[in-house]
């Protein structure tokens, strides 16, 4: 008895086994012979195909879907098959899209690339979403849950169901209910459920259900749009908060950049009052230092690229530091006491220094790649941070710290003061005046150096960097006080914020003549700026 | 470093002619061509690259056997992105250099500071840049694009294909940008898009901070419609416009951004990985699959010896323009400006898009319109292409101070801005 049923069992789980096996070849094949469709169709053919993929619901095709969304699905022209290939050096790496065997390598030429749009690669990402719902890896299957949220697709709502039942992290559980009420909203569901869906997107609080829920108010009707208008009112007073925050933030994160450009100046024109046109240059030096390193780098030690910011710095610093040092030894010693002079004779070397770096590398950008570690943002309540941004915040503050270091507790950094409050003292007291001025351009020198490796993260690597940089950072030295580095740090911040809080009101344009105005006027107030110095080195 | 040369052995030639009294018979021996494109300042990043394209278009015409059995001799000046110095090189060029025809100048500000020159000592320049349209001269002959040849075309492939609801018009402070954006704005009111739908944003010259902008356009388009960015952002602004896009996360299936001022070459500067599928529209495009284009691209890397030097929009400008020169003149037998500005008019040269260019009675061009898509590799992948060539259109329809205003310079109308409400030339209010 028991042996009939377990042979008879055997057999069934066999043939079933095999039926399934079937199905599943039936299913490969006729996956295979709609992504080898997509390298004749046109446009339109091609969205049909991915949808018609993304129905089947079977996630053998996500890897050549995913191919093709990055464009790495090719045509191989030798034998017309429909190959993923990804530049491997000179050569392509092609591999089979169903199964991922390898195929070889192949040259370029042989390859002809099917062709996406930007409908396209939406429609492969929904498809993608649609198809990984169920996976093993909960990073995918959260990855799948905001694909899904984003097209709201309602033929995905079945897989959806699915999902949430089996789904076990809990913030994965909610990202996919949310997907289910955006795809809901979509349909002509009963209104008790539609309201219910507004109440989960409502719940999300941020832009995206804004927008998920502002479609639904321009087009539903009765009970469902008052509910997403209210929504939509709720969430804005959400958002209009953090715009608050966020603006905050954009101005420190501004602030950072004009501190950076600045204390070098704080030091060449603060501390030694050398009205130095050629700082911006100085800048965009330690900018091309980084270029280079990060050129030799991706030649002779591709590994390092993560790196190479930090290899940079130093560099920049003794690169920078040493033109100061010889601009200084050449120029500007003669020209001490003599304001003008030393304003038209750097304003000149700069246009030197700028014309040479065009010369050698060339007028056009460079490109300076950002490590991993700077790139790409997270989310922080409302507020979306970038990972630059705050990697130069705390760089900022990290290099203001040290030079406040080196001013006040290194033998050097009092030499500089004595100096430059009283010379004849200082040099009689046996300081080598002349090699303190030499050795303090060249520290403000480096120091703008070293802030050309991190504006080359934010801004253009061309010879015009400089220029850009060079009125606001006169601007903020002026505004917080010449010979104060305090002052230069609570100006640039102040500078900064100010300018985010009036840029959407008054528009970029607008705001920056603004933020001139006030200087203007606070100067006329305050012509020492905000943290005067005070005491005997003021009247000399 | 060829380029530069090239510069110093014309320069030196120049020198050596004047200096040994051969001045006469250089003269009569050659024809020359002047360069006026700025070397050094802010525009030497996408001048330079003109200079020497030319060069290399004189070269290959001697190659040929130069024109009319002479020689072309090009005469290269730097106006340094100094506006005021343009018209002060161009007289110098026309005047002192008796060059024959003129290619140059980039942004319309320094257009406008050669016009008068041109027109007074009544020479021919050619000026290969996109520009806002709203002029017809009869010494200056346009081979870039007029607004209805990229930003009309543009805005409709983003409604018809993306099915763009949602508008922003980012643009940098300036002549450009404000003139396309007005005649786009009115283009979008006309066709029914409100003015809700519709933001409008300028930024200063080479504006480096971005953040809020884009946080801007984040919130503009999360309003529940397909929205889209049309940017006439210039220059230098845009490389860490695009770094905050990415940053940002700002996907091209969310919120695509079509450029008019960004090809090629100011990819050069950028990592394009994040950026795929960001748009823009020009007439020409490196990545054009197309015989000419193919033989100009081995010519042009070989010409620089560099194999990864790319090609863009206003070198195929200038390429077109060339031509036609060389071919007006061979038309007229002469290079006296008067024949040859009539005889350029009807003239037919092959683009580098495997079509035809032909010079219209407006002194503009037909062109096709290309939208192309960017590729992790800083090119662009063509994803739609007008049906046919658009002409150059001087005076746009959707101003309507513009609108009656139309351009021929065939006689007997010869007119830039002849008023068809009132049947005279003048412009508006005449």
């Amino acid at each position: 008895m028991s042996f009939w049923t377990n042979a008879r069992r055997a057999v069934l789980a066999v043939s079933v086994l095999l039926a399934l096996q079937a199905a599943a070849l039936a299913d490969v094949n006729t996956i295979r012979a709609r992504v080898e469709a997509l390298a004749t169709a046109d446009f339109a053919a091609k969205e049909a195909i991915v949808s018609e993929l993304a129905a089947m619901g079977d996630a053998t095709a996500v890897p050549a879907l995913r191919a093709f969304g990055d464009g790495d699905l090719q045509l191989r022209k030798s034998d017309g098959k429909v190959v993923i290939a990804v530049r491997d050096g000179k050569l392509y790496r092609a591999s089979d899209p169903i199964t991922g065997e390898d195929l070889g390598e192949v040259d370029r030429k042989l390859l002809d690339k099917i062709r996406v749009n930007n409908n396209l690669r939406r429609a492969v990402r929904a498809a993608i979403g649609s198809l990984t719902l169920l996976s093993k890896d909960p990073g995918v299957r959260r990855q799948a849950a905001e694909s899904v949220l984003k097209s709201r697709d309602p033929g995905a709502i079945d897989t959806l169901d699915e999902a949430i039942a089996a789904e076990t992290v809990p913030a994965i559980r909610r990202l996919l209910e949310q997907a289910k009420a955006a795809a809901v909203l979509q349909t002509d569901r009963p209104e008790a459920e539609k309201l219910a869906a507004v109440r989960v997107i409502a719940e999300r609080g941020d832009q995206e259900a804004k927008d998920i829920l502002a479609a639904v108010a321009a087009s539903a009707e009765g009970d469902v749009k008052t509910a997403a208008a209210k929504a939509i009112a709720l969430i804005e007073q959400t958002l209009a908060m953090w715009a608050a925050v966020q603006n905050v933030w954009y101005g420190l994160s501004l602030g950072s950049v004009l501190l950076l450009a600045a204390i070098g100046l704080a030091i060449t024109f603060g501390v030694m009052g050398v009205i130095n046109m050629a700082h911006g240059e100085m800048v965009m030096i330690g900018a091309y230092v980084t270029f280079m390193v990060q050129e030799l780098i991706r030649t002779s030690a591709p590994w390092l690229f993560d790196v190479s910011l930090v290899i940079a710095l130093p560099l920049a610093f003794l690169t920078a530091g040493a033109v100061g040092v010889a601009i200084e030894r050449g120029i500007i010693r003669w020209l001490y006491g003599r304001p003008l002079e030393t304003l038209l004779a750097t304003w000149g070397l700069s246009l030197i220094l700028q014309q040479a770096v065009r010369s050698l590398f060339g007028p056009t950008n460079r490109e300076v790649g950002a490590p991993s570690w700077m790139s790409g943002a997270f989310d922080l309540g409302g507020l979306t941070l970038t990972y630059g941004r705050v990697w130069i915040i705390v760089f900022a503050i990290a290099v203001f710290a040290l030079l406040v270091v080196v001013l006040k507790r290194t033998a050097f950094g009092l030499q500089m003061r004595a100096v430059t409050q009283n010379r004849r003292m200082a040099s009689s007291m046996g300081i080598r005046t002349t090699w303190v001025d030499a050795l303090t351009f060249g520290l403000g020198s480096g120091v703008a150096g070293v802030a050309g490796v991190a504006l080359s993260q934010i801004d253009n690597v061309s010879p015009n960097l400089g220029q850009s940089y060079i009125i606001d950072s006169f601007m903020v030295v002026v505004f917080g006080g010449v010979g104060n580095l305090w002052g230069t740090l609570v100006g640039a911040l102040t500078l900064g914020v100010v300018n985010k809080f009036l840029e959407p009101y008054a528009g970029a344009v607008l705001g920056k003549i603004l933020v001139l105005v006030f200087i203007i006027l606070f100067i006329q107030k305050r012509p020492r700026g905000m943290f005067a110095l005070k005491g005997r080195a003021v009247e000399s | 470093m060829k380029a530069h040369f090239h510069t110093k052995l014309a320069a030196a030639a120049v020198a050596a002619g004047t200096l040994f009294g051969a001045h006469a018979v250089s003269a009569a021996e050659t024809i020359k061509v002047g360069v006026l494109h700025s070397l050094s300042g802010t525009m030497a990043i996408s001048e330079t690259t003109l200079k020497d394209a030319m060069l290399m278009l004189i070269e290959q015409q001697n190659a040929k056997g130069g024109l009319l059995g002479k020689k072309l001799e090009p005469v290269v000046v730097d106006p340094a992105s100094n506006w005021p110095l343009f018209a002060e090189k161009a007289r110098e060029l026309i005047a002192g250099q008796k060059v024959a025809a003129v290619f140059g100048c980039w942004t319309s500000v320094s257009r406008k500071s050669v016009l008068p020159v041109f027109e007074e000592l009544n020479s021919i320049l050619f000026y290969p840049v996109q520009y806002e349209g709203e002029e017809s001269q009869r010494n200056v002959f346009y081979t870039g694009a007029a607004p209805n040849q990229q930003a009309i075309p543009a805005v409709d492939y983003l409604r018809d294909v993306e099915g763009v609801k949602r508008w922003v018009l980012a643009g940098t402070d300036y002549v450009y940008p404000r003139t396309t954006n007005k005649i786009l704005e009115q283009y979008l009111k006309d066709s029914g898009v409100p003015a809700e739908d519709i933001m409008i944003n300028y930024t200063p010259f080479g504006h480096s901070d971005w953040q809020t902008i884009v946080a801007e356009i984040k919130k503009f388009g999360s309003a529940g419609k397909k929205t889209a960015v049309v940017s006439t952002i210039n220059g230098d602004a845009n490389v860490p416009f695009y770094k905050e896009l990415a940053n940002q996360g700002i996907k091209a299936e969310d919120i695509p951004v079509v450029a008019f001022s960004v090809g090629e070459e100011e990819l050069a500067g950028i990592d394009t990985g994040p950026l795929v599928g960001h748009l823009a529209a020009w007439n020409y495009f490196m990545s054009v699959d197309a015989p000419e284009n193919a033989a100009f691209i081995k010519d042009w890397q070989a010409f620089t010896k560099n194999d990864k030097r790319v090609s863009n929009d206003p070198m195929e400008a200038h390429y077109i323009g060339f031509n036609m020169w060389v071919k007006a003149v061979e038309v007229a037998g002469t290079t006296d400006p008067d024949k040859v500005i009539d005889a350029l008019i009807g003239v037919t040269v092959p683009n580098l898009t495997g079509g035809y260019s032909a010079m219209m009675p407006n002194h503009h061009i037909t062109k096709p319109v290309l939208i192309g898509e960017i590729q992790d590799n800083g090119q662009f992948d063509v994803v739609w292409k007008t049906p046919g060539l658009v002409p150059g259109d001087a005076w746009s329809d959707f101003l309507p101070d513009s609108k009656p205003l139309i351009a021929d310079w065939r006689k007997p109308m010869s007119c830039g801005n002849f008023n068809t409400a009132t049947g005279k030339c003048g412009g508006k209010g005449s």
